[in-house]
């Protein structure tokens, strides 16, 4: 099943969707292993598996550290292919890469491809890839039948957010600010505006993230979006407090 | 360069999303400053007053006595203000900015002239000013960073990764996707997305429209080659535009050999085989990575040079073989250095003795009737810590220790 349907049929039975991130590699394979068993047990929806690159560009502190981390304990691209394939057998729900655009570009877009659809992953996220600059990478998209995941900012025009929305596939990740991740935004008047440009760009359900850290944000999303984004809060949570401790704070978002 | 800011293969613009609109934005300024004449000339009244331009070319004449080969000329960006060809584009950057009505301005450096030209530049606009700078470049170029501090801008020393000039790079794109509202990058080199290194290149080709006009004038006809260090590659775009179509002009661009080709501790991208295409800090273009596509460490005696990616337009030339690279170690710069100091009184920088060392290898194989340009893109004086250092001079040591014994006994 693609992606989009599966987070429709799920949309059915809940009034907003819950997506989480993890890096992979960080702080290690096994750790990630016991973090997605609590995420998947307590609710989450869907998981997007951060593949660690050197050069995070859109990254904040938090996931800045944690993608130098796992490549300095030695994750490889073919570690996390590996692992995307165990969880996706353990699991019901859809796992996504979220990476930046050279480490697909470097292992060879069609073989990128071909190893992702293998191992059952449902979609990407890459941040540094607009669609003027990723022709093949869409056409491959469509080939192996992998959700693009197109993203929205506040500074994105109604016209280019028309334009993305032709381009995307399985849902729209808005970022709910300008600047990079793991900082707290402000969901007020002028963020209901751009959440309402959004909703009129495209049919396509709309993850809003950047900033997410509470079931306070999560409420205020309900009914204006289709699916929340919590990113580093889980990261930072695990630093602080253990794996253990995210089955619970999962379960206490809704 | 096609629409969307290829040369050939490379190039591009990899940006997030936030930043879409302001690279709109950019670039349509960009596109009509390139079409206005008096855009132009008032970058050049700018940098005739403000700054020492046109640079002299000065004729080596001991050097090329010692060579026994071509005639050497040097072209002396090191005599533009802050002391480097980086506040070329800086000056051109900010006539932008100024016309843009952005209020803050951003930027990365490796040895700090960058961070320097554009502390400068933000004084006399009268604009905010924050420099990113690896924690290892800001312990290497302490007295930049002093100066940078002193003409009011921040810098924020970075301690993500290699703590140097990519690392620098990223951190200032953090910046501007979370102010991008204000904020300009002054981007320092001829990389990144589109429109930075075509822009970058169109400020800094003021270097070979002035050289080649000199060396009609002093030599009669244009020169065998061309020399520049290449470390993101704005000086030598600077110096070797002008020359690209002129038949029989050879244009060289010497690397950061570092600790020899086979050492892995060196920043050869286009002279050796151990740099592959890739796609990081907002561009395409052959990076130093590992088959992960990791990007790997570098190292060069040069911070300016201490780089893992090269322009696009550079690797485009190379492909097309319309710009030779060489490399140099530390020690043949080293050597360089010494030699252009002790012949003809002239310091160049750390980054600009690659280039020196790269002419002086080929100088005296070339005929007597012949003559060649070597780009110094800045001046070495004021990096007298890192020079004292590499130098290993004994009597600058004990004038340091003594000078950290007064201070800690205040």
């Amino acid at each position: 099943m693609q992606l989009e349907q599966q987070l429709r049929n799920t949309l059915d039975k809940k009034d907003i969707l819950l997506m989480t991130h993890i890096v992979l590699g960080y702080p290690s394979f096994e750790v990630n292993r016991e973090v997605i068993r609590q995420m998947v047990e307590n609710g989450v929806d869907c998981i997007e598996m951060q593949i660690p690159f050197s050069e995070p560009m859109a990254d904040g502190p938090v996931i800045l550290k944690a993608n130098q981390d796992s490549l300095a304990a030695g994750t490889m691209v073919e570690d996390c292919f590996r692992f995307g394939a165990e969880m996706v057998e353990t699991h019901a729900i859809p796992f996504l890469f979220m990476t930046y655009y050279n480490i697909i570009f470097k292992y060879g877009e069609e073989a990128f491809f071909e190893r992702a659809a293998q191992c059952g992953i449902k979609g990407f996220i890459v941040p540094d890839l607009p669609p003027e600059m990723g022709a093949a990478f869409l056409e491959l998209a469509d080939r192996y039948e992998l959700a693009p995941i197109l993203i929205f900012a506040p500074t994105s025009t109604d016209d280019r957010m028309k334009q993305l929305a032709e381009y995307g596939r399985g849902f729209i990740y808005c970022v709910a600010r300008r600047g990079v991740t793991g900082k707290k935004s402000e969901f007020d008047h002028d963020f209901d505006d751009y959440l309402g440009r959004c909703r009129a760009a495209t049919e396509l359900p709309l993850a809003v993230g950047f900033g997410i850290q509470s079931k306070e944000d999560i409420e205020a999303l309900k009914g204006k979006a289709d699916m929340a984004v919590i990113g580093s809060r889980t990261i930072r949570l695990v630093e602080a407090e253990g794996a253990q401790a995210v089955g619970a704070f999962i379960a206490g978002l809704r | 360069m096609d629409t969307n800011g290829f040369f050939g293969n490379w190039g591009g613009a990899y940006i997030p999303e936030v930043l879409h609109q302001t690279f709109q934005e950019l670039k349509e300024e960009y596109a009509k400053c390139r079409k206005d004449p008096a855009f132009w000339q008032e970058y050049l009244d700018l940098m005739s007053t403000y700054s020492c331009r046109p640079t002299p070319l000065s004729f080596a004449e001991n050097l090329s006595r010692h060579f026994g080969g071509a005639d050497i000329y040097i072209k002396r960006e090191d005599l533009n203000h802050t002391g480097a060809h980086k506040a070329n584009n800086v000056m051109g950057q900010g006539l932008l900015v100024k016309r843009m009505g952005k209020k803050r301005v951003i930027a990365e450096t490796g040895a700090g002239q960058h961070g320097m030209a554009t502390a400068t530049m933000a004084a006399k606009f009268g604009l905010d000013c924050t420099i990113y700078m690896g924690e290892e470049d800001v312990l290497r170029q302490r007295p930049n960073v002093f100066w940078m501090e002193k003409m009011g801008a921040t810098v924020v020393p970075v301690k993500d990764g290699s703590r140097t000039l990519k690392d620098a790079i990223n951190e200032a794109f953090r910046d501007w996707v979370t102010n991008v509202d204000d904020t300009h990058y002054v981007f320092g080199t001829a990389c990144g997305p589109a429109p930075f290194p075509e822009m970058v290149t169109w400020f800094q080709s003021i270097i070979g429209i002035e050289a080649a006009e000199q060396i009609m004038k002093y030599h009669g006809r244009m020169p065998a080659k061309v020399y520049a260090c290449v470390g993101g590659g704005s000086n030598a775009m600077g110096v070797f535009k002008r020359f690209l179509d002129e038949d029989g002009v050879e244009l060289v661009g010497v690397e950061a050999g570092g600790h020899g080709a086979d050492s892995g501790a060196h920043a050869i991208r286009l002279s050796s085989p151990d740099a592959t295409p890739g796609v990081a800090q907002g561009y395409k273009t052959m990076f130093l990575q590992d088959d992960d596509g990791q990007m790997k460490h570098t190292h060069s005696v040069a911070a300016g040079l201490d780089y893992v990616g090269v322009s696009p337009i550079l690797s485009d030339l190379w492909e097309q073989k319309k710009v030779r690279f060489e490399s140099a170690t530390d020690d043949e710069v080293m050597a360089a250095l010494d030699l252009t100091m002790k012949l003809e009184g002239i310091i160049p920088a750390l980054e600009s003795s690659h280039a020196f060392a790269g002419a002086f290898r080929e100088a005296g194989t070339l005929n007597k009737s012949d003559a060649i340009i070597i780009n110094q893109s800045g001046r070495g004086d004021k990096d007298i810590f890192t020079i004292a250092h590499a130098f290993e001079d004994p009597s600058w040591k004990k004038f340091i220790i003594d000078r950290g014994r007064e201070y800690s006994s205040n």
